[in-house]
């Protein structure tokens, strides 16, 4: 077995958590039950890694079957790198019946005719994901497992997410060979970019829940909800059940999608008081606001509810999954009514 | 206009009413609750709101309030906004005593928004205490508890020979030693 792919195996190894080997490998499946049983899970990673890799040695493995492993390793634990969302545009209605062979074969010629030294893997899931990974090698060098680049393509719509490496240079061949591919005619990026993958396919797919005008009915609270101690009284009651109510219709009932990351790239111009005079060129003032949190859309929700904020939120936040970016550029706008607006 | 005045109304008897004003609002919760559990010999009610003026469909059930606290929490900007635009909607009479100004999250430091040189305004501005301290530790919320009430107690007059514009000036006297 070629030194470069058992320690590609080695490595892919010891990046699963303990207790999550067994799994992972069942799934790749290259191994046998037998083998499986064989390892010795109570050691070190450092040495299940090497009992792994011996195994694999047994059954000769190739670099074909160590892409395949690392393809199940990122659909298992895809929250580890960023995504980024596109979406593809086709010019008729034509809907061909998608045909996963045929897309390989024109995604590999492709991007092999412009790029000889890459190595390609696909694998197709239940949910219709086809998942492709690619390895990046120069018209010089063999292609290098260390730096690969992902795509998760659900052929049933227009939308592609993919996580680049390092190699940005080689993003414009691969949304090439994904268009040729599928039979679309043209891509573009979405400006949405997080490291949770499902949110995003929440996001495009609209399946979080979204802010419908629902009217309840008036609730009575019943006073046996809470201890309430009669000597503390809330003055403005009203004002937090509207606050909660508005909070609810502008982001729904369910957990928001998570997002790290909204950014703001303000090219506007600087607003002084003409006394002032800050800036004598009518320039626009570059300036980037960016939100980041562990989970921004729940912290967006809480924040009018903690007091932190003052009802409605602009909807520069609240836009967010509605229009399906968190990276935005805002110009001035143009005309009799001064202000700003959101441009793609 | 809805002002908050401190003479509007007749005293209960034995009794006192607490108005604590902030934007957060299960801070005030656990500081309402934490006055509560201290040892007192007279009725007591605690109010929270978010703002002033308070709505005026309540009015009539409100007993006369003996003293304002107005919350501000130091890491942040829009709770100090809050707290000086309802400083507006309170009676220029009420500032003898019987306003009070409450910095939490000073336990924080690197999380600070807020300069002390605004707080220390307001305090001059307004001529009243300005207590710091940091409700999330358990200890110092008992503390400040007991303080607010034994302010409140003055203020309400149940203290004699002590009133709230006498407990006032010797607040002040002693902070700018």
């Amino acid at each position: 077995m070629d030194e470069v792919v058992a320690e590609y195996i080695r490595r892919t190894v010891l990046k699963i958590p303990r207790d999550e080997i067994m799994g992972v490998l069942r799934k790749w499946g290259f191994l046998s039950e037998t083998q499986l049983g064989a390892i010795n899970f109570r050691q070190t990673k450092d040495s299940i890694s090497q009992e792994v890799v011996q195994l694999c040695e047994e059954n000769s493995a190739d670099i074909k079957q160590a892409a395949i492993l690392d393809i199940i390793y990122n659909n298992i634990y895809p929250n580890k790198r960023v995504w980024s969302v596109y979406q593809m545009k086709k010019t008729g209605e034509e809907t061909d019946l998608f045909d996963f062979t045929n897309f390989k074969k024109k995604f590999k010629r492709r991007l092999q005719s412009a790029l000889k030294n890459v190595t390609i893997s696909f694998r197709e899931y239940e949910d219709n994901a086809i998942w492709i990974r690619i390895a990046w090698g120069t018209p010089y060098t063999k292609p290098n497992q260390y730096k690969t680049s992902y795509v998760v393509y659900h052929s049933q719509t227009p939308y592609v997410f993919i996580s680049v490496s390092v190699l940005k240079s080689n993003l414009p061949l691969l949304c090439q060979a994904l268009v040729v591919a599928s039979n679309y005619h043209d891509i573009r990026e979405m400006e949405l970019r997080s490291h949770c993958l499902n949110s995003l396919k929440d996001i495009v797919f609209k399946r979080y829940s979204q802010n419908f005008q629902t009217h309840y009915p008036k609730q009575e609270k019943n006073v046996a909800t809470e201890n309430v101690d009669v000597r503390i009284i809330q003055e403005d009651k009203s004002e937090k059940e509207r606050i909660q109510r508005v909070n609810r219709e502008v982001f729904g009932d369910g957990p928001q999608p998570k997002l790290e990351f909204a950014q703001y790239k303000l090219e506007t111009m600087f607003k002084s008081d003409p006394k002032m005079d800050v800036l004598e060129k009518r320039e626009p003032f570059r300036c980037l606001v960016k939100f980041s949190s562990p989970d921004l859309l729940e912290s967006l929700k809480s924040l009018v509810p903690a007091g932190m904020a003052d009802a409605p939120l602009s909807p520069l936040l609240t836009c967010i999954p509605q229009k399906a970016r968190n990276y935005f550029k805002i110009r001035e706008r143009k005309g009799v009514l001064p202000g700003s607006f959101v441009r793609p | 206009m809805a002002v908050a005045r401190p003479f509007d109304k007749l005293p209960a008897l034995n009794s006192a009413a607490l108005l604590l004003v902030g934007t957060d609002g299960s801070a005030q919760q656990r500081l309402a609750e934490a006055v509560l559990r201290e040892r007192r010999e007279f009725e007591i009610s605690i109010h929270l709101a978010t703002s002033l003026p308070l709505p005026a469909e309540r009015d009539h059930l409100r007993p006369r309030i003996d003293l304002i606290v107005f919350i501000i929490d130091i890491k942040s900007k829009y709770s100090l906004k809050n707290v000086e635009a309802s400083l507006a909607y309170v009676d220029a009479s009420f500032f003898l005593g019987k306003v009070c100004f409450l910095v939490t999250g000073v336990g924080r430091v690197n999380n600070c928004s807020i300069e002390m040189n605004a707080i220390w305004k307001l305090r001059d501005v307004y001529c009243s205490p300005v207590l710091l301290c940091e409700l999330e530790v358990e200890r110092i919320q008992a503390t400040t508890a007991q303080r607010l009430l034994r302010m409140l107690q003055i203020c309400a007059g149940h203290v004699p020979g002590v009133s709230a514009l006498t407990f006032g000036s010797l607040m002040r006297s002693s902070a700018d030693d």
